[in-house]
């Protein structure tokens, strides 16, 4: 194998910025791996299962985020952001912000003690949707990669009055390291960039709450929905609405919430036809009784065995379909959504009440990818996702930086995998092609 | 084989799997259970045994106990077993002393009614595990010198990207097309959704770089007649105008795209008033269209009991089409009778609006209820209105869906590789594996697999030739130590029938020159046929020998 002294930094290390770089490292270059969260995994580490296999995600992901730590070609940089970028393709020369965890990766052996006697609580976990609290020491979940705790440095008493340090006194492993500070690692000799920087979803309360999201508690999210329903969520994998407990037996998952709307985004998000399907599905293995109503405008199953993966779900699954548009949402007085809309096969108004209401939450760029792309000096297109041709659907508006996965359209886990090996394609050929 | 057998240490991991195993069945009494069996010498139960902190548990177990077998009870080696078997490898025990005990996807997802007999099977197994634990060997994997050169078979738009690109990483690149010309489906294209460009532009840019492109050689109006061999060392015959070439191939590429479906029979089609998308695009660049009223109907011979599947492209085939011809003559009428309007993501829907927006009309049909076409008008029933609609047209176009080739069959049996119930190329897996095979070395891209546009033809194309580079870009190949084989001191018992080699899926054995049964190491997959089916019992299954699966079996038939 020809050794390369230039290498690739990969932004974002969710499953396409895993792939790039795994392909990458198994090409035998060398890849720096910048993530801003404290661990890597992306959303697909969040979900429950994915369609239309119905393979359980993390167990599917979980080898790939070994994987990624292990390679020997492959350098992690989580709690990292890309700060300033130099040079042009086959030369770049990187600045990467590492914030401080305050506790060394290496020593972590993640047994939770930091995590157990942390006094701070309460704090929200965004991996879990928010539907779980955690400390101030904390782990994103039992799986996570790398394997270490981190402190959150805007709620540590420490950090913040200088008090405290709990953690610190109490670790067997004397992992934990407070007097660590923020860095810039500077990186020369990149040879190519890939931003792989995905999504974020619409949960503005603005334009959600004619469906009565964040006013009732029955109305949730389908994130929500795959940390409430996976067995490593908040709720053990035990459905229940967050109201009375009570396992629901009707569901309603609404489509196209806030996406192909001139109130919110213009453009479709591609997978929620798919992945509220696999809801319905997961929902009702839970629970044989259920009843789920999908309502839709146009079902959107272009993928392979996609639309068997209907036939299934209306089939073997109690799911029905209706073709039709939301008016409002109300509750009644034990708190059950009371759905109105317009059903576009009779054209009649019709009302249906149901235990959960779940709101299929459109995909929407990254919520750092204006500064990152100031940063690049990259276009945005009008979404605001990165700006690509049709016809090089990896190559941004720089030379020698690329794109894949939701950073640029959303797009299902099959694409943004076939896309990530796509840019690294074109990563490889600046480097191997000098 | 010989070796003096040492004393077996073995450790068993319990994994929870989260909920999924633990939620059925104590994994911790499993764990104190497998204590009690013979040669176990330290246990454990972890929440996640494949995270970091469950494999730092085994390697822990494995420096402190001095373990040389590990059992891990938990999921399904299908997808943890390399994971498990690197980790072991990381403490000085060999890999194939590691072994996997699936209490996950054929116990616990099963059994989920029946939580007690789940419990007393997971024992029977880790019991049966463990007792073959202690008759394992230890095995090296198997190298090979790998060939650095690829052959993509398919010149079109998929094939010519994917060649492009591992020529320009440095790899000697073989493009085998059968028609005259490169360009496959694209040649027939008039211009291009999202953005309108002109097909051939794109078509002569690629064939531009193919040209001088200097590590590329395209075989033209050529075919595959032979492929043999395995990964890093296939050994294909080339046939171009009666020319045989031969060729030593390290990874062959599959982009031979998919075929177009005549709906004969169909919506009274023709070929001249009632066409296809695929022949309006002709009559476009040709500028013959001066319809007055053109109606489309989508998902002709597509998503029906035949055919159930979504052809993914012809939505926005036909919006841009109509398009054009709105372009042409802003007069013309155009109605497009659809079922789901597919057009995902951002510019497809902004496609979607500026159609709406130029007037063209939307109307949805129900597949009970199909549009019936009389001479010059269609009647289509239109649920919203609940009432039946008159449509005059001059011109029908059918969107009809990409169908597999005919011949995809030949060629799947020639790389062993499958096809799936429509008969397009099936990959290794659709979700985290969309590129590659489940046979090493060989790698799929474009509507060969499903039905794709030609955006997602070039980003397949590209991640093809990425996933082909992880192969070529290294001298050596590794494969399995867990294969079949025929040791020098059973070649008394071979009786010469040659069953082995009628059964083995793998085509990996075969009679040598001397007469004798000769197994190919590294295209033997270890699924152990030729084994089963050796009436002397001269094959042996590594990993798999009699003596193991036996020692599972008094295992388990003696509580």
């Amino acid at each position: 194998m020809v050794e390369n002294s230039k290498s690739v930094l990969i932004i974002g290390a969710g499953i396409a910025g895993i792939q790039a770089a795994l392909d990458l490292g198994d090409m035998g270059i060398q890849v720096h791996l910048v993530e801003k969260q404290p661990c890597i995994g992306g959303r697909m580490a969040q979900l429950d299962k994915t369609f239309p296999t119905l393979d359980c995600s993390i167990c599917i992901l979980a080898p790939k985020l070994s994987e990624c730590y292990r390679h020997q070609n492959i350098t992690l940089h989580t709690l990292s952001e890309v700060d300033k970028i130099e040079g042009s393709i086959g030369n770049f020369t990187i600045d990467v912000l590492k914030h401080a965890r305050y506790v060394k990766e290496d020593v972590c052996t993640n047994c939770g003690d930091c995590g157990n006697i942390c006094p701070v609580r309460g704090i929200s976990n965004f991996f879990d949707a928010d539907l779980a609290t955690q400390a101030a020491a904390q782990i994103a979940f039992p799986a996570a990669v790398p394997a270490a705790y981190r402190i959150d440095s805007k709620k540590c008493l420490y950090l913040n009055y200088g008090i405290c340090g709990l953690c610190y006194q109490n670790c067997g492993a004397d992992a934990i390291d407070l007097t660590q500070k923020d860095s810039i690692l500077t990186l020369d000799n990149i040879g190519a960039v890939i931003v792989a920087t995905g999504l974020d979803l619409a949960e503005d309360i603005h334009t959600l709450n004619i469906y009565g999201y964040q006013k009732y508690d029955n109305v949730i999210t389908a994130m929500e929905l795959e940390r409430l329903i996976c067995a490593s969520g908040p709720q053990s994998g035990h459905l229940s609405r967050l109201t009375d407990g009570k396992h629901p037996h009707k569901i309603a998952f609404l489509q196209c919430i806030d996406s192909r709307t001139h109130n919110g985004q213009m453009y479709c998000s591609s997978v929620c036809c798919m992945y509220t399907t696999k809801e319905a599905m997961i929902a009702y293995e839970h629970n044989n009784e259920l009843e789920s109503y999908v309502f839709y405008i146009d079902m959107r199953a272009g993928g392979k065995g996609f639309q068997k993966f209907l036939k299934r779900g209306a089939e073997e699954y109690n799911i029905k379909y209706i073709k039709s548009k939301i008016s409002h949402i109300e509750v009644d007085e034990n708190d059950n959504p009371i759905i109105t809309y317009e059903d576009y096969e009779t054209s009649e108004i019709k009302k249906l009440t149901v235990d959960l209401v779940v709101l299929a939450t459109c995909i929407i760029p990254s919520r750092g990818i204006n500064k990152l792309a100031d940063v690049l000096k990259i276009d945005l297109d009008h979404y605001d996702f990165v700006k690509t041709n049709p016809f090089l659907p990896m190559e941004t508006s720089i030379d020698g930086i690329y794109t894949c996965g939701c950073a640029r359209e959303p797009m299902d886990i099959p694409r943004s995998v076939a896309e990530a090996s796509g840019a690294a394609a074109r990563a490889a050929e600046v480097i191997k092609g000098g | 084989m010989s070796e003096k057998e040492e004393e077996s240490r073995i450790g068993v991991f319990v994994c929870s799997c989260g909920s999924n195993i633990g939620g059925l069945v104590d994994v911790k009494a499993l764990a104190e259970y497998a204590k009690t069996l013979p040669n176990v010498v330290f246990t454990e139960d972890n929440l996640y045994t494949c995270s970091e902190t469950g494999l730092a548990q085994i390697k822990n177990g494995i420096k402190e106990h001095n373990l040389n077998r590990i059992i891990v009870a938990s999921c399904t080696p299908r997808t943890h077993e390399p994971l498990f078997r690197n980790c072991v490898e990381d403490e000085g025990v060999n890999e194939y002393l590691f072994n996997f005990v699936n209490i996950r996807d054929q116990l616990t997802w099963v059994h989920q009614k029946q939580p007690e007999e789940a419990f007393e099977k997971a024992k029977d197994v880790i019991r049966m595990g463990v007792a073959k634990a202690a008759k394992l060997e230890a095995l090296e994997n198997i190298t090979v010198d790998a060939t650095a050169t690829a052959l993509v078979i398919g010149g079109g738009v998929s094939g010519m990207t994917a060649a492009l690109s591992l020529a320009y990483q440095g790899f000697e690149t073989h493009l085998v097309e059968r028609e005259k010309e490169l360009g496959g489906r694209i040649k027939t294209l008039y211009k291009l959704f999202p953005n309108d460009q002109e097909a051939n532009i794109l078509l002569e840019n690629l064939k531009k770089n193919v040209d001088n492109s200097k590590n590329l050689t395209v075989y033209t109006s050529a075919q595959v007649k032979t492929i043999e061999g395995f990964i890093g060392n296939f050994e294909v015959e080339i046939e171009q105008d009666g020319k045989k070439f031969d060729l030593n191939i390290g990874v062959v590429l599959v982009a031979v795209g998919s075929s177009l479906f005549t709906p004969n029979g169909m919506f009274g089609y023709d070929g001249k008033i009632r066409i296809t998308q695929h022949e309006l695009e002709d009559k476009l660049k040709n500028n013959e269209i001066k319809s007055k009223d053109v109606v489309m109907i989508q998902c002709v011979g597509s998503r029906n009991d035949e055919r159930a599947y979504c052809s993914n492209v012809c939505c926005m085939t036909a919006l841009k089409n109509a398009l054009i011809i709105k372009e042409n003559n802003p007069e013309t009428n155009i109605t497009i009778l659809f079922r789901d309007l597919y057009t995902p993501g951002t510019h497809y829907e902004d496609y979607y609006r500026r159609a709406r927006e130029e007037r063209i009309i939307f109307m949805e049909y129900n597949p009970e209820k199909e549009p019936q076409v009389e001479e010059n008008q269609i009647k289509v029933y239109n649920e919203y209105l609940g009432e039946e609609m008159i449509i005059p047209y001059d011109l029908l176009v059918l969107s009809t869906p990409l169908v597999a080739n005919n011949d995809n069959k030949a060629l799947a049996q020639m790389l062993k590789v499958p096809l799936e119930e429509n008969q397009f190329f099936l990959e290794a897996h659709v979700k985290l594996r969309p590129m590659d095979f489940a046979t090493d070395g060989v790698f799929v891209c474009g509507s060969a697999k499903w039905p794709v546009d030609i955006t997602e033809s070039i980003t397949q194309g590209y991640a093809a030739a990425s996933r082909a580079s992880t192969i070529i870009s290294h001298d050596t190949i590794e494969v399995e130590g867990a294969t079949s084989f025929l040791p020098d001191y059973n070649k008394n018992l071979c009786s010469g029938c040659e069953i082995c080699v009628t059964v083995c899926p793998y085509k990996a054995i075969r009679k040598n020159e001397e007469d004798e049964i000769e197994i190919t190491q590294v295209l033997c997959k270890g699924c152990g046929v030729c084994g089963a089916t050796c009436t002397n019992h001269a094959i042996i299954i590594r990993h798999f020998t009699d003596a193991q699966i036996i020692s599972e079996i008094y295992a388990f038939g003696g509580k």
